[in-house]
């Protein structure tokens, strides 16, 4: 909380303390065939505890390679990121371990198909050794319950929707009472009717929760729904271009997207994203 | 409550739902009347043209009626038949050195495969090795394994373990490349150790990879094993075919061919089964399932 603009913040700061990330001038490089490579560039940003932090830009302009860094997928070539003031990776130690403190709902979906739903909830503390199986299966139940999602715990992901399958991937992050949830993009792949209501359905659950939610997308409308902020990145190298606060008080439903405001809101990103979607087009940027 | 009831008797969903399910779909379907017609003309066909017409070359091929009558027969002409204890003997000894060169195939492939797909200094160091010796065929083999090897039998399973080893091991590499890197991603930052991804992910994830080389392996196995007892071994279906060759008694060769046929079938399907009972995942997925 070092901001004066975290004061004004929405709501969310004020319930949780844990799940800040600072991202401190971070520079990731890489090797591709055409040379090197630079994906990301002296970003720097801070996440508020508690947050739902929407992070916008063109495709492949690097965002994803953020998240990987956050998660520790990949190793970063400068610059420092922490969580609650503890060092995740830096010069010394590029890469930062995975751990269950910020997991990933991956883009494409990462349920494991060969367990059940209810198994790949109940995965996480047992891995950790935290419960047995059966304790992680008790208390899965219980958070699928929470969740709405009754009645499937015993298919296979394969056998339900899409939607419910990502219902069911986000129940097994906060399985692990994560302080971030690292979202990549999670409801691309979703008609947007489904979509709509997987909106409303990740508000009831972070009102429940309360998680820092780092939240990948491409779609303003899903960014100014969600966010308490919207940090738009510039085209490759990415960094922060701008960071519009959303003013619109939680908890918001649907009806939010008819307001003045909100359409005030999407004007002022449309223009700022519209510029660097037309940068990267030009520069033929590939989807990474 | 509807809800609760529709779960549990979703997880109730066995093995043998399954496979009645879709035997019964399967009588319903053409599939198996087209079976029926495809072996009818084959067997029409081999009929005509050896014992009907009589058509070059195919005149001194044993003929469908000729070899049934004599596989069929209690008192056979040339000592062969389903009547005769020897037949069995034949049959056992070779499906029970297909068994024995299986099971050391699998349990030697399968952990192979999985370090080359998951270690890849593992991989630098080996496969290269294994890539060379994987195409010298299996009968390239026989002086050295006659040599290496004592008695009739250990040649015999060292010469049918070779290929299905091989088959075996190289789909479970592929099985573990074709693993989607979000998985063991998303059990790393659940908190998964190394060894807790490999248990949990890499082999489930290989399985069915693993299932399309175990199929490949029995059928290889029958292969080189008919070949390898054709050059050496006492008994077995391939030294039934080689000695009714010697000694000039034709139907007992196509005898033992049909035989081989058969048992390999058979051996490919249990198989296949055992995939299915060990990936519910994806039969339910296949069968019953599918976007509800």
């Amino acid at each position: 909380m070092n901001a004066p603009s975290s004061m004004r913040s929405a709501p969310a700061g004020q319930h949780a303390s844990k799940g800040a990330i600072r991202i401190q001038n971070v520079d990731k490089m890489y090797y591709a065939r055409e040379g090197a490579v630079q994906a990301v560039s002296d970003c720097s940003l801070d996440i508020r505890a508690g947050e739902i932090c929407m992070i916008v830009g063109p495709s492949g302009c690097g965002k994803t390679t953020l998240l990987n860094a956050i998660a520790g997928f990949h190793d970063i070539t400068g610059g420092t990121i922490s969580l609650d003031g503890e060092l995740l990776c830096g010069p010394e130690k590029p890469k930062a371990e995975p751990g269950p403190d910020r997991v990933v709902v991956f883009q494409n979906g990462a349920l494991f198909p060969w367990k059940t739903n209810l198994e790949n909830v109940a995965f996480g503390p047992v891995m950790q050794g935290k419960m047995t199986w059966a304790q992680a299966r008790e208390k899965a139940r219980g958070m699928m319950a929470d969740a709405g999602l009754v009645g499937v715990e015993h298919n296979y992901p394969g056998e339900v929707s899409s939607g419910m399958r990502r219902r069911v991937e986000i129940v097994r992050a906060l399985m692990n009472d994560p302080k971030v949830l690292l979202l990549d993009e999670p409801f691309r792949a979703l008609d947007s009717l489904t979509k709509s209501v997987m909106h409303e359905a990740l508000l009831e659950i972070y009102y429940k929760n309360k998680v820092t939610i780092f939240f990948i997308t491409h779609d303003l409308e899903e960014a100014i729904f969600l966010g308490h902020r919207v940090a738009i990145m510039t085209t490759r190298p990415c960094k922060p271009k701008k960071i519009l606060e959303v003013d619109i008080p939680h908890p918001r439903n649907y009806s939010v997207l008819t307001s003045p405001r909100f359409r005030e809101l999407m004007e002022e990103t449309v223009n700022a994203v519209h510029e660097e979607a037309v940068k990267a087009f030009e520069a033929g940027e590939k989807e990474m | 409550m509807a809800n609760g009831k529709q779960a549990t008797s979703a997880g109730e969903i066995g093995a043998w739902d399954i496979f009645t399910y879709r035997f019964s779909k399967w009588l319903r379907s053409p599939t198996p009347y087209r079976m029926f017609v495809g072996f009818a003309l084959f067997f029409g066909a081999w009929f005509l043209l050896s014992e009907v017409f009589r058509v070059w070359r195919f005149a001194s091929l044993p003929g469908p009626r000729q070899v049934l009558t004599e596989w069929l027969n209690p008192n056979p002409v040339y000592g062969m038949s389903l009547y005769t204890p020897e037949y069995y003997t034949h049959v056992w000894m070779s499906l029970r050195r297909v068994l024995i060169a299986f099971v050391i195939a699998t349990g030697l492939g399968v952990p192979y495969g999985l370090f080359l797909g998951w270690s890849r200094n593992f991989r630098e160091f080996t496969f290269p090795v294994f890539e060379t010796l994987r195409p010298i065929p299996v009968l390239a083999w026989v002086p050295l394994a006659i040599v290496m090897f004592r008695g009739d039998e250990t040649p015999v399973i060292f010469l049918t373990t070779l290929a299905s080893f091989y088959a075996t091991a190289l789909n479970t590499m592929l099985g573990v490349q074709s693993i989607d890197e979000a998985y063991p991603r998303a059990a790393a930052c659940l908190g998964a150790s190394k060894w807790q991804i490999f248990r949990h992910i890499i082999i489930p994830g290989a399985l069915p990879f693993i299932f399309t080389g175990l199929q490949i392996s029995v059928g290889v196995a029958w292969f080189s094993l008919v070949a390898a007892e054709m050059v050496s071994g006492e008994y077995g279906l391939g030294y039934l075919i080689n000695t009714s060759y010697v000694n000039v008694q034709y139907p007992v060769i196509i005898i033992g061919m049909i035989s081989v046929g058969v048992v390999g079938y058979v051996s490919s399907a249990l198989v296949r089964f055992a995939g299915d009972y060990l990936m519910q995942w994806r039969v339910r997925e296949l069968a019953l399932g599918g976007g509800r």
